[in-house]
């Protein structure tokens, strides 16, 4: 039998078993990841998995099962299984549930990939890890790591409405990271990103990266740092470069977006949200140069595919429109019940896990400036970027960031490098703080954004510029 | 169960042996299935459940190491896991690091296993889930209470093998109540080998006595104060240390504050691991087979004992081996404690007690303090410098001032910016709770053993409004 067919009979199961809507997704996904340290080879690690998840709508209940087996009569099992879950709901009933409207859709989708990344001997990514930390601990790192990841997941959807749909999806990305200690201290410095970038790509996402390049600078960053001034504590006009933008983007409004967390869905563990839905199109969310898109449809960029993970095709929409608050991450039921009509952001991280509200692509339109601008423009002020920690309150709302690096700035100029850069604030103060954007966009992936019970891990973009940022308070220590 | 995927885990060595001479290797056969049933706005939004076994293989052969894994556990997928398995072996970098697989060795236990929560169903789950909305008196609530029967198997190509499992039961909730000035929550949270010992009109009545309190907080100014710590705050402690602090790959790597001998503690504290030890969370043996048990890594504030796993171990050299903390979660997680706990003298039972303080152990702290702060919960707390374990975080799900041992009003939530190993540093533990409340870990397979606590001094840096 193929796939579909097992979608199909596991549909067919959870409908003769009461349900009123099921949907079914088989996956099937192997995961590839090297890691590197000093100049040797860490850990090399090959996992496949393959399972079939069952959605099953009872009533106003949602029941969920999944199994790692593709015969008819396991799928028929999960599918009844699904059914009888999503009754016990009842037990606990809530209002009724709807699902937006929709079209069924009949499609194909396959990311672009040039190189397939599973093909790439594995002496010849052996031998880029290996170069890169040797160089870095040769650099003076304490520790020199380097890491790449491969996902290839395939997909087939079947719903109860007509749905029938196969994606494949290849992601790959990596990067470099040299841990200098000190006294008492440690200081990183990584490349391109903490934890690498990531894109829906083939291998040729990792050779643009070009680690060993900047495997050198990275290093001596790490140690000089060590020597650097601390970073000055107090309110000040902040830099923040584009790696470190795209998390605050994530955090501060990728999060606080999602339509789960406004209803209160994720109350007890992600959070809530500190938005109102009666406000959506009237609040204002940031400055006047602050354009959020949600967009999944952005060749390459790690949130991309062609359809969310209950069949809905991938569409472009705002989610801030000249600061004002006028867009948000949506499934078919979280709409139904905000009174929306578009979903669309529904994403499971494996066929074990049921579909929720996710982000896909969350990230800035293109301001005017430059980063030379900005820094030109700024008389005093600090520069700061590459993620170091972060963390924001239940709401989305208070949050503090650490940053590898920073570097004064004055009369238009990049002064000394200081260490321990750390930021906090308030989300809508900070952003209507924004006063500069760089034109400079890069769509940066971020492969480990934590979500839901059980725990998903999903794969998400964030395009991202420098910008300046007005009266942020700096500085904050143990 | 547990025979069975123990004749998979000898039938994946057999085709391994069938490959060549030479290859060791160390087969996994891991059984979970976990179901979780989920309410929020008073009722349950999502209800899931899965049964997945997973096959992981460990190949060394020609000096070279890979590690694979797989769901399909068939004949067919148990071959061509081998097979790429071990042709990635042959082709990968070598590993000098290498080191060897566990030899026999007697393991200490099976596990703690509940057959009721084995055979737990959605409408067991649901009943609880009913009994916390009930005890809540019509506030709206949140959460979660979900069951997990997780069963291994272990076999390699030294002679060591076994078999065990395990139980889990847990259940977190809050208890939200909307007022003009915002809305104000309450939370409880317990994990138990069974779930007969989760008990929701509990929880759910003592979430609904901390939401209640909360009404019109007050917003105190940041800075350092006296604090009690309930069970939850004192969870994430736990967990820090764990993954920060005793992790052997973060100790190998100088990246932890761990000083062996030393004595970095107030004498006042003992952390355990013991993934065996009674209501415990674990299997007999970890990802590398090497028996798990007993260790105990702060001995009366002295600073004893790192958690290895074989590679962490040859790392650091001078005799130390592995301790039992293979960790399969995150090959570069390290290899860290999943049942830590901090001892206690005992005493009478936990029991409730009126208004917001979570229960009797806790109650006796607060009625030590002159002028604090009551903490239930930390929330999104991460590390700014691993040496020195300094965390940022904020409160969480309900904070109070205590003044004259009373607590008196509640307040809105803070940021801080704490070492952790500071704040539990010698002088620095004022009082520790006469028992500990088991505390279910954000991933799922840990359980913390986490009493209240009452610390000196505790590093507020930030407010409500920023």
């Amino acid at each position: 039998m193929t796939h579909f067919d097992a979608a199909t009979a596991a549909v067919e199961a959870a409908l003769a078993a009461g349900a009123r809507y099921a949907d079914a997704r088989v996956m099937h996904r192997r995961y590839e990841s090297m890691s590197a340290r000093n100049g040797e080879i860490e850990a090399l690690v090959q996992d496949e998995d393959a399972g079939i998840g069952v959605r099953a709508l009872v009533g106003s209940g949602w029941g969920f099962y999944a199994v790692p087996e593709l015969s008819d009569i396991a799928a028929r099992g999960a599918g009844t299984a699904a059914a009888r879950i999503a009754a016990a709901s009842g037990r606990v009933a809530g209002p009724d549930i709807d699902l937006v409207p929709m079209t069924p859709v009949t499609g194909s989708w396959s990311s672009a990939c040039d190189v397939d990344p599973l093909s790439v001997s594995l002496s010849d990514k052996g031998d880029l890890l290996v170069n890169a930390t040797t160089v870095m601990r040769d650099h003076g790192a304490d520790q020199g790591e380097g890491i790449y990841q491969i996902w290839d997941t395939t997909k087939w959807f079947v719903s109860s409405e007509g749905h029938r749909i196969d994606q494949h999806i290849r992601e790959s990305g990596g990067g470099i990271a040299a841990l200098a200690i000190g006294n008492g201290e440690t200081q990183r410095r990584s490349y391109p990103s903490y934890r690498g970038d990531y894109r829906t790509s083939g291998w040729e996402t990792v050779t643009n990266l070009d680690l060993l390049a900047h495997a050198a600078r990275v290093a001596d960053e790490a140690r000089a740092l060590l020597s650097a001034p601390q970073c000055p504590a107090g309110t000040t006009t902040l830099i923040i470069g584009d790696e470190q933008l795209a998390l605050q983007i994530h955090e501060s409004v990728g999060h606080a977006i999602e339509l789960d967390r406004i209803l209160g869905w994720e109350a007890a563990f992600a959070g809530t949200s500190w938005l109102d839905l009666t406000k959506l199109g009237s609040l204002r969310y940031g400055s006047e140069l602050m354009n959020i898109t949600i967009d999944p449809t952005i060749p390459g960029a790690l949130g991309s595919f062609g359809f969310d993970d209950e069949g809905t095709p991938a569409a472009a929409r705002d989610a801030v429109r000249d600061g004002i608050w006028v867009g948000v991450l949506a499934g078919r039921d979280s709409a139904a019940r905000a009174g929306l009509d578009y979903g669309g952001s529904m994403r499971a991280d494996g066929w074990s896990r049921i579909p929720m509200v996710r982000m896909t692509n969350v990230g800035l339109r293109p301001g005017p400036h430059s980063l030379d601008e900005i820094i030109a423009a700024t008389d005093d002020g600090i520069y700061v970027d590459m993620n170091r920690s972060w963390s924001i309150d239940d709401k989305r709302l208070n949050f503090q960031f650490g940053c590898e690096i920073g570097w004064e700035v004055k009369n238009g100029k990049l002064g000394r490098m200081i260490r321990n850069p750390t930021y906090t604030g308030i989300g809508p103060q900070f952003w209507a703080s924004m006063d500069m954007l760089s034109s400079e966009v890069r769509p940066w992936g971020t492969p480990n954004c934590g979500k839901g019970q059980p725990g998903q891990v999903g794969h998400t973009g964030h395009p991202s510029a420098p910008a300046r940022f007005q009266n942020v308070r700096v500085g904050v220590r143990a | 169960m547990s025979t069975d995927q123990l004749r998979v885990a000898e039938e994946v060595l057999d085709l391994l042996r069938a490959e060549g001479s030479g290859i060791e290797g160390a087969v996994c056969v891991d059984h979970k299935a976990l179901a979780l049933t989920r309410f929020a706005n008073s009722y349950i939004h999502q209800n899931v459940a899965d049964a997945t076994t997973t096959v992981r293989l460990l190949v060394h052969v020609d000096g070279r190491t890979t590690a694979g894994s797989t769901t399909l556990t068939q004949a067919e997928g148990l071959r061509e896991l081998v097979t790429r398995t071990v042709a990635a072996s042959r082709a990968a970098p070598p590993d000098p690091g290498w080191p060897g697989l566990t030899p026999p060795l007697p393991l200490h236990g099976t596990g703690n296993l509940d057959g009721g929560t084995v055979g737990a169903t959605p409408a067991d789950r649901a009943d609880r889930i009913r009994s916390f909305v009930d005890a809540a008196g019509g506030l709206e609530t949140a959460g979660y209470c979900g069951t997990m029967h997780w069963s291994g198997a272990f076999a390699n190509t030294a002679g060591q093998s076994g078999t065990g499992a395990t139980t889990d039961a847990s259940m977190d909730g809050i208890v939200r109540l909307r007022t003009e000035s915002g809305i104000v929550d309450g939370t409880a949270r317990l994990t138990a080998t069974a779930l007969s010992e989760v008990d929701g009109s509990v929880l759910g009545a003592r979430a609904a006595a901390k939401a209640r309190a909360s009404v019109d907080p007050m917003e105190l100014a940041p800075g350092r104060y006296e604090v009690v710590l309930e069970p939850c705050a004192v969870g994430d402690i736990l967990q820090n240390l764990a993954l920060y602090g005793f992790n052997g790959k973060v100790y190998g790597e100088r990246r932890s504050f761990v000083v062996l001998g030393e004595p970095q503690f107030d004498p006042s504290i003992t952390l355990v691991d013991d993934p065996l030890g009674p209501g415990d969370l674990g299997l007999p043996f970890d990802a590398e087979g090497t028996p798990t048990g007993r260790l105990v890594l702060v001995d009366a504030g002295r600073s004893a004992s790192i958690t290895y796993d074989r590679r962490t171990a040859a790392v650091a050299g001078n005799g130390a081996q592995s301790t039992g903390h293979s960790v399969p979660v995150d090959f570069n997680a390290g290899s860290f404690a999943t049942s830590l706990r901090i001892a206690t003298n005992g005493g009478a039972a936990l029991s409730e007690v009126d208004g917001p303080v979570a229960e009797s152990a806790s109650a006796a702290l607060v009625a030590k303090v002159e002028r604090g702060i009551l903490v239930t919960d930390f929330w999104y707390t991460r590390v700014l410098d691993p040496m020195q374990l300094a965390i940022t975080g904020l409160t969480r799900n309900g904070v109070w001032l205590i003044e004259h041992g009373e607590v008196t009003r509640p307040l809105t939530n803070f940021r801080f910016t704490q070492a952790y190993p500071a704040a539990l540093a010698p002088g620095a533990v004022l009082g520790i709770g006469a028992q500990p409340t088991p505390q279910p870990s954000g991933w799922g397979l840990a359980r913390w053993g986490a009493p209240p606590l009452h610390l000196a001094s505790w590093n507020f840096t930030g407010g409500a409004s920023g």
